[in-house]
């Protein structure tokens, strides 16, 4: 049995962290350890998922989606800009993510902290490398102005494992996204917004998220078991089974054999999520 | 003269009564009329028209007894969170006496106390203590949050709703004013307790709950449980190992 | 511009000059805040959460003998037409601090020395008259919370399009018209806690347009006492 205390951020932070009771951290190790789990899941089960598309109109597309009482709104919206100075003919996929003071007492409002840029930065990785649209297509004059596709993930209410949430939802939200139609006449860029056409959908990849609690793999942590947890590893996916991002979190290291078990047990899983979409 | 009912759902800004009544807790006076100041159930007893509130938080009161968490280890004192705006201090005195001893020994940081409110200030500086039958460290066990307002509920008249759980789940419960319940016996009968006392909170404002409660118990443990008779020994809020 | 007017001075949408856009308000929907609302009005949706009373940790903004009232309102980028960078600007700085300063005349505060009411708006979507809305669902958040209250404040807005004094002005109303007026009151004593005014009006339009609003909060403050009490569903189960 461990001897590991909660470990505290020094400073500010320090009062927003919640502090878990050594009572529950002890009673959700001793479940894991017997294959349990404090809600009646397996490790390998997946809260109740829920995915609405179309729910904002002023956004050219959107979804709102759930796992457990995790909730993200997620929003698509298209700008015409200017591409990257080293890739002139293809367009762009900017994801930014907001957690919201609402979604929890930990959450404080201001500029994105480091959780929110690692949530953000993780989902685009993950869509980008798939990827799940064919950026090429969205380049309207080369070297001057491409389609900008921006996706905002808005975390509503966060109760564990945000990333899979975020990734799923993003990939309905896209999949669901109308821009209207652009072409170019007489050097100028005309916008059909009667006539818009669905976004160069080619890849729709998942994300996975593993938490090790006391040597066991658990599938989508609850925020209780996110907050025992030692680590976390979330495996990106294609359709095919390619793994196309990866990231591992959390204060404790991760040996080889659980990591390629989690791959696994994704390539397993994200057949069940893609039932979702 | 009264516009409501007993036990009618009101909001804010409701006007309940007129200048013939006392207004109680949950009101206040506005002219000639008691008015609600919260979501609540109108109680009346004889001339007084109190809200009983749905939803609030737990504010320390001399006297309570209330489960707490340690969050910090000071030089004399250690710092709890009693589950309310309100953080509490225990004082190294109350358990080392007048000796300087090394507090983390004692208690640490994540460690879960059953505590009495000693005092309370104007500003709501809140003073714990230990001194007290059954008060002291829990071990083991799982911890619930429920609406500290619901905690008469979950106890029931005379104990009768919490002993009722306590003897079908034979775990070790212990209810604090503060809204915080530990629960202590096998793991599943732990996991039971749970999810009947989740069920109190979410219906505790709805009558025939005993019932639903005893129904869900039967469920749960696969058995059917006899109703209680009114001989049911009063047990002392205070007493831990009840 | 020569503006074509149907028979009954009927608005762009079918509405009459004292009619409301549809609405529905729904309280608690979040489960980690203490409090929370989801509010539509037309083509507006709109989240309020309430955290407290909690913990206050900025000490220069204390106070020794009541609660303080903190408002955040915000609008998310895909929440207008153009997308909306994220983070606050200055239009929504002044809208947090009209939305507390709106709210803090209903609460007890005093009951709650030392600590924090935190209130967050979130605009999901825009579409004219989201301060209002916004101050109508915190209203049914700090209730669903438990905050102690003298009333639930209820905000609704008026103004001038088209020549005509309106009640809830629709996003193109408020672009294209005259005036724009957005009240706040406590319903019971019709006291004002929020009061705003932008575009040209002369004072008699104006007195039209102040009545109009506070005749729209009335009609909302049905709803918004309905939230409360469609939560719980009947009394006594």
């Amino acid at each position: 049995m461990k001897n590991r205390k909660t470990p505290l951020k020094i400073g500010m932070v320090r009062k927003m962290v919640s502090i878990v009771p050594e009572i529950t951290r002890k009673s959700i190790t001793e479940l894991i350890k017997n294959g349990e789990r404090a809600d009646g899941r397996s490790s390998d089960d997946y809260r109740d998922i829920s995915i609405e598309v179309g729910v904002i109109d002023k956004a050219e597309g959107s979804a709102r989606v759930k796992i457990g009482n995790t909730q993200i709104m997620i929003g698509v919206k298209p700008q015409l800009g200017e591409p990257f100075a080293d890739t002139p003919n293809v367009g762009v996929l900017m994801t930014n993510s907001e957690l919201l003071p609402m979604a929890s007492p930990t959450f404080e409002p201001g500029p994105p902290d480091e959780r929110s840029v690692e949530l953000a930065r993780v989902t685009d990785r993950c869509l980008r490398e798939a990827p799940i649209l064919d950026l090429e297509k969205l380049c309207i004059i080369e070297g001057e102005k491409v389609w900008m596709i921006f996706v905002d993930l808005h975390v509503i209410n966060y109760d564990g494992n945000l990333i899979d949430a975020a990734v799923l939802g993003s990939v309905a939200a896209l999949a669901n996204t109308k821009i209207p139609n652009a072409t170019v006449e007489d050097d100028k860029i005309v916008l059909d917004k009667e006539n818009p056409v669905a976004l160069p959908v080619k890849e729709k990849p998942l994300m996975c998220t593993f938490a090790k609690i006391d040597d066991e793999l658990i599938i989508d942590p609850s925020l209780e078991e996110e907050n025992v947890m030692d680590a976390r590893i979330s495996i990106g996916m294609k359709e095919d089974g390619t793994i196309c991002a990866m990231q591992k979190g959390g204060e404790m290291p991760l040996t080889k054999e659980e990591i390629m078990s989690a791959v696994n047990k994704t390539t397993e899983k994200t057949k069940e999520l893609r039932e979702h979409l | 003269m009264i516009l409501v009912e007993d036990k009618a759902l009101v909001v804010p800004g409701d006007v309940l009564a007129d200048e013939e009544y006392y207004a109680g807790r949950g009101t206040f006076k506005e002219g000639n009329n008691i008015c609600s100041s919260l979501v609540g159930l109108v109680a009346i007893r004889d001339k007084k028209i109190s809200v009983i509130p749905l939803q609030s938080k737990y504010i320390p009161k001399r006297g309570d007894v209330v489960i707490g968490e340690i969050t910090d280890v000071r030089f004399s004192m250690w710092n709890l969170d009693v589950n309310s705006p309100y953080s509490g201090i225990l004082p190294a005195s109350d358990v080392f006496g007048k000796e300087k001893r090394d507090l983390n020994k004692a208690f640490d940081i994540g460690d879960v106390l059953f505590l009495r409110v000693v005092d309370v200030d104007e500003v709501k500086k809140v003073k714990l203590g230990l001194k007290g039958r059954g008060l002291g460290k829990f071990r083991g066990g799982i911890l619930i949050y429920i609406t500290p307002t619901k905690v008469p509920r979950l106890i029931g008249k005379k104990g009768s709703m919490i002993n009722m759980i306590k003897d079908e789940t034979k775990c070790d419960i212990i209810v604090g004013q503060n809204g915080v319940v530990w629960v202590k016996g096998e793991p599943k009968m732990e996991r039971v307790a749970e999810k009947v006392i989740n069920m109190i909170e979410e219906q505790a404002h709805t009558s025939g709950l005993t019932d639903r409660v005893r129904n869900m118990l039967s469920e749960l443990l696969g058995k059917e449980i006899e109703e209680e008779t009114e001989d049911v020994p009063e047990p002392d809020i205070d007493n831990k190992q009840g | 511009m020569i503006i074509i007017l149907a028979n009954n001075n009927l608005r762009a949408d079918g509405r009459n000059f004292d009619e409301l856009r549809p609405f529905k308000i729904e309280a608690g929907i979040l489960k980690r805040a203490d409090g929370s609302a989801y509010l539509e009005i037309g083509g507006n949706k709109i989240l309020a959460a309430v955290y407290g009373p909690r913990e206050l940790h900025v000490r220069r903004i204390m106070r020794p003998d009541m609660a303080v009232i903190r408002c955040r309102y915000n609008m998310a980028p895909f929440s207008v037409g153009e997308r909306k960078r994220p983070g606050p600007d200055r239009r929504s700085v002044e809208i947090s601090k009209i939305t507390a300063d709106a709210l803090r005349p209903a609460i007890f505060l005093e009951k709650f020395p030392r600590s924090t009411i935190d209130v967050f708006i979130e605009v999901l979507e825009a579409e004219g008259g989201t301060r209002c809305a916004g101050i109508t669902a915190a209203s049914v958040a700090l209730a669903d919370a438990g905050i102690p209250m003298k009333d639930m404040v209820v905000s609704c807005a008026a103004g001038k399009a088209n020549g005509e004094v309106i009640m809830d002005l629709s996003e193109d109303e408020d672009k294209d018209g005259e005036a724009d007026v957005p009240v706040a009151i406590m319903p019971r004593s019709g006291e004002i806690t929020l009061l705003q005014s932008d575009g040209n009006l002369t004072p008699d339009e104006f007195e039209k347009a102040l009545d109009l609003a506070i005749e729209g909060c009335m009609k909302i403050s049905e709803e918004q006492k309905n939230a409360i009490k469609n939560r719980y569903g009947e009394k006594n189960g």
